[in-house]
C-alpha cells in the first residue's frame, strides 16, 4: 500500500473537510463501541479473561521461535507447505512463485491487511494474474480503487449510497440502495469467480502451534469459500499471530469478537488443518501458508514488544476520539487508530510516520478496551521520546519544551518570566478578556481563542495575601 | 493534618481563581494548607512530547519541594495523574529515590478525590446556583478513577442542578501539546465536546481540569457563545471569590 503517513497533517487537513466522510463517520460513530459495551456485559470475568489474554500473548511472544517451529513442523506434518518472507517484497515473490508453479490464472481473496502491506494485488496483476478481493468491504474498495480505512471494516468511510452508485457504475445495473440488495448483487459478481478461481488466498487471525493449523474468524462466508473451492490455498500472515494452543485460542476468541463487532462470536470459525484429505469432502489440493516478519521480529525485546499481542480487533481505533474525527485513510497506511500510530512507524521507519505517534491526546481510551492490554498511550510516548532523542521533530518545539524544562526548574526564573508572560496576555487580551491571535500558536488560535488570564500569577497573589 | 498545595503551572498563570478556590475548600474541611513557594510544573508537557528528561528534572523538585508534607493535593487530574503513574518509571538506575518519589506520589491526590475520598467531606456551603454539565477529564477519569468524587460533592450544593451531556467520558481535544501541534483535530474535537455539552442547556460546563477547559471555553467563544460559563469544580463547590483580579 502507498505510503502517506509523512504527509499526515496533509491528510488530516482534507479529510477533516470532506463532507461524505465526516457524515459517515458521524453514522458510524459509536455503532461499533456501543456494541462492545453490551457483548462484554455477557462475560461475567472480563478482566481476568482480558489478563489471561494478554498472558496468553506474552507467552507466545516470548517463546516465537520455538512455537513457530512448533507451527512449521504440525503443518508440514500436515501436508501444508510453510513459507518464510523476511520483508514485504519477499511475500509478493513467494506468492507469485506459488501461483506459477500451480499455474494459476485467477486468484480470490479473503481479507487479509497483511497483504496490504505489500502491495500484493498489485504485484499479482503485474504479473499477469488477476486477484479479486470477496470479503464484502474490500470489494467494493477494490472496485474503488481504494485501501482499507479500518482494520476489520475497510469500506466503513463508504455511505450506502456511494456504493450503491459505484456498483450500478461498475455493473452496469440499476442503482439500487437496498442493502440486503446489494449484498446479493455482489454476490452474484463474486460467485463465478469463486467458481473459476485456481488460487484462494486469506488472511489468517491466528497460527495453532500444537496443530499447525491456520484459524479465520469472519462474518461472510466468503473466507470458506475462498480457503475450500480452488485449488490452492495460500493464506498469509504475520509470524507474531502463533497461539501455542487451541485452548489458548478459545480464550482469545471470547474477547477478539466482541471487542471487534460486539459478536458473542463470528458466523464463521474455520480451523484449517493442511490441505484435503482423501476422506475429506472439500478443501483445496495444496496448502500453503507464508509467515510475513516485515518488521516484526524487530520489536521484539524492544520497548514497543507488547505492540506485538495486538489481535486486529479494532477496538482502539473505534474508541479513539482521534480516529472518529479523521477516519483511517488519514493515518497513511495500513493499519489506523491508536495501533497504527505504533505499529506503522516501528515497520515503515520512524522518519516515515513522524506525526503518527502525535496523533493522540494520550486519553487512554484505546488501553481501557484493548482486549490484550496493550498500553497503546505508553508506546505512543516511547516513539515520542525516540523522535526527540534523535531529533527528528522540529527545532521549535524541541526548543520551546528545552526553555520550558529550563525555566520550570529554576523557580526565580520562572517566577520572573510568567508574571511578565501573565501581564502582557492580560493587557492583549483586553476588555473581552479573549486572545484571537498568539504569534506561534497558531494551531491553538486558528480555531480557538484563547481565554487570557487574568494578569496576575497564583504565586504572586497568595504572596500578598498571605504574607 | 498538612496538605501541600500544588497549584499547578497552568492555574499559577491562567486562573489564579481556582487556586484559591482550592486553598479555601481544602482549610474549610480543616486542613492546614502551605503552598510551597518553589513549586513550577509537573513536567508533563515535556515527558508527553518525548523529553523524558523534562520528567525527571520535575520529578526530583517535586520530591523536594514536597516531601516533607503529610498530603499534596492538586486541582488537577492530568498533573496527578502524571505524578502517580508516571513519576514510578523515572529512575529506575536509583531505586532508593524512585521509592521516596513513590511514597510522595502515594499521597499526592487530586482535589475532588482528596475531598471525598480522604477527608470525607459531607459539607459544602457553595451558594452557586444554576444548571452546569460536568465534563470527565482523561487523565483523571481513566489514571485516577475520578469519575463518582466530583459529582458527589456537587450533589451536597443545593443549588447545582447536574444535567450529563451524552457523551462525558470523550475527550475535548486538549491532550496538552496536541492541542497546539495537531490543532485541527483538537478544534474539531473541542468542537464535539461544546455541542454535546450545549445540548443540555446547562449555564455552565464544568470540570476538573484547566487545560481541557481553556480548550472548551476557546472554541465556545470562537464560536460566539459568551453566555455559557466554562468553570474548574473548585470553583463551583467553594462557590465565588471576591474578585482579586
Amino acid at each position: 500500500m502507498q505510503l502517506t503517513s509523512s504527509l499526515f497533517k496533509r491528510n488530516v487537513r482534507h479529510k477533516l473537510v470532506d463532507a461524505s466522510l465526516q457524515h459517515n463517520m458521524k453514522r458510524f460513530g459509536g455503532r461499533f463501541s456501543q456494541a462492545r459495551a453490551i457483548a462484554m456485559l455477557e462475560v461475567d470475568n472480563l478482566e481476568a479473561i482480558r489478563t489471561a489474554a494478554a498472558a496468553i500473548r506474552d507467552r507466545s511472544l516470548a517463546h516465537l521461535d520455538s512455537y513457530l517451529m512448533a507451527f512449521e513442523e504440525r503443518a508440514m506434518a500436515c501436508g501444508t507447505q510453510v513459507h518464510w518472507a523476511e520483508t514485504a517484497q519477499d511475500v509478493n515473490r513467494i506468492l507469485i512463485d506459488i501461483a506459477r508453479a500451480h499455474h494459476v490464472k485467477k486468484i480470490v481473496k479473503s481479507k487479509s491487511m497483511v497483504s496490504e502491506e505489500s502491495g500484493l494485488n498489485e504485484a499479482v496483476a503485474a504479473a499477469g494474474m488477476a486477484a479479486i478481493e470477496t470479503d464484502l468491504g474490500e470489494y467494493i474498495l477494490q472496485l474503488a480503487e481504494e485501501p482499507p480505512s479500518h482494520i476489520i471494516a475497510p469500506a466503513i468511510h463508504k455511505s450506502v449510497e456511494e456504493v450503491a452508485q459505484l456498483f450500478s457504475e461498475k455493473h452496469h445495473t440499476t442503482l439500487q440502495t437496498d442493502i440486503p440488495a446489494l449484498c446479493r448483487e455482489a454476490r452474484e459478481q463474486l460467485r463465478p469467480h469463486f467458481l473459476s478461481a485456481d488460487m484462494g488466498i486469506s488472511g489468517g487471525n491466528f497460527l495453532i502451534a500444537e496443530t499447525g493449523s491456520v484459524v479465520i474468524v469472519t462474518n461472510e462466508g466468503n473466507g470458506r469459500m475462498v480457503t475450500t473451492l480452488p485449488r490452492v490455498h495460500v493464506a498469509i500472515t504475520g509470524i507474531e499471530k502463533v497461539l501455542p494452543t487451541l485452548n489458548d485460542f478459545s480464550t482469545v476468541l471470547r474477547l477478539l469478537t466482541r471487542s471487534a463487532t460486539g459478536q458473542s462470536i463470528t458466523n464463521y470459525v474455520s480451523v484449517l488443518t493442511g490441505p484435503r484429505r482423501d476422506h475429506d469432502r472439500d478443501g483445496p489440493e495444496h496448502s500453503h501458508v507464508i509467515l510475513v516478519d516485515s518488521g516484526r521480529s524487530r520489536l521484539l525485546g524492544s520497548e514497543l514488544q507488547l505492540a506485538l499481542r495486538c489481535i486486529r480487533c479494532g477496538a482502539c481505533m473505534n474508541h479513539c476520539p482521534v480516529y472518529q474525527n479523521i477516519g483511517g485513510h488519514a493515518y497513511g497506511w495500513v493499519y489506523p487508530g491508536p495501533i497504527g500510530a505504533v505499529l506503522t512507524p516501528s515497520y515503515v521507519g520512524l522518519e516515515n510516520a513522524l506525526d503518527l505517534p502525535q496523533a493522540s491526546t494520550l486519553c487512554g481510551a484505546c488501553q481501557v478496551v484493548c482486549p490484550v492490554k496493550i498500553p497503546l498511550p505508553e508506546l505512543m510516548r516511547v516513539l515520542r521520546e525516540k523522535s526527540f532523542r534523535l531529533g527528528l521533530r522540529p527545532w521549535h518545539e524541541r526548543w520551546a519544551i528545552r526553555a520550558w524544562r529550563f525555566a520550570a526548574d529554576h523557580p526565580r526564573l520562572y517566577g520572573w518570566m510568567t508574571r511578565l508572560a501573565v501581564r502582557l496576555l492580560h493587557r492583549m487580551g483586553g476588555k473581552e478578556g479573549l486572545l484571537h491571535r498568539l504569534p506561534g500558536l497558531d494551531g491553538w488560535t486558528d480555531g480557538r481563542d484563547m481565554p487570557a488570564p487574568s494578569g496576575r500569577t497564583f504565586r504572586d497573589r497568595y504572596r500578598e495575601t498571605r504574607p | 493534618m498538612q496538605v501541600g498545595l500544588f497549584v499547578t503551572c497552568l492555574v499559577d498563570m491562567m486562573r489564579p481563581r481556582i487556586g484559591f478556590s482550592t486553598l479555601k475548600l481544602l482549610e474549610q474541611a480543616g486542613c492546614v494548607v502551605v503552598v510551597p513557594p518553589d513549586q513550577t510544573c509537573c513536567g508533563q508537557p515535556g515527558f508527553n512530547s518525548g523529553d523524558r528528561e523534562s520528567g525527571r528534572a520535575m520529578a526530583r523538585r517535586f520530591l523536594r519541594t514536597f516531601e516533607s508534607f503529610d498530603y499534596v493535593v492538586a486541582p488537577s487530574g492530568s498533573c496527578t495523574g502524571m505524578i502517580r503513574c508516571h513519576y514510578s518509571q523515572l529512575f529506575p538506575e536509583d531505586p532508593a529515590l524512585q521509592q521516596r518519589l513513590d511514597a510522595l506520589s502515594a499521597r499526592t491526590f487530586e482535589l475532588t478525590d482528596f475531598l471525598a475520598n480522604v477527608l470525607k467531606v459531607e459539607r459544602l456551603d457553595s451558594p452557586y446556583r444554576g444548571t452546569i454539565t460536568y465534563h470527565d477529564s482523561c487523565s483523571g477519569l481513566r489514571e485516577l478513577g475520578v469519575k463518582t468524587q466530583p459529582r458527589r460533592l456537587l450533589a451536597r450544593i443545593p443549588g447545582v442542578h447536574l444535567k450529563e451531556m451524552s457523551q462525558p467520558e470523550l475527550c475535548c481535544g486538549f491532550g496538552g501539546t496536541f492541542s497546539i501541534k495537531l490543532g485541527e483535530i483538537a478544534t474539531r474535537m473541542a468542537d464535539n465536546k461544546c455541542h454535546d455539552a450545549l445540548d443540555t442547556q446547562a449555564d455552565a460546563i464544568v470540570g476538573g481540569d484547566l487545560g481541557c477547559l481553556l480548550n472548551i471555553e476557546g472554541r465556545l467563544r470562537r464560536l460566539g457563545d459568551r453566555r455559557t460559563r466554562v468553570l474548574h469544580v473548585a470553583e463551583v463547590l467553594a462557590g465565588p471569590e471576591p474578585e482579586q483580579d
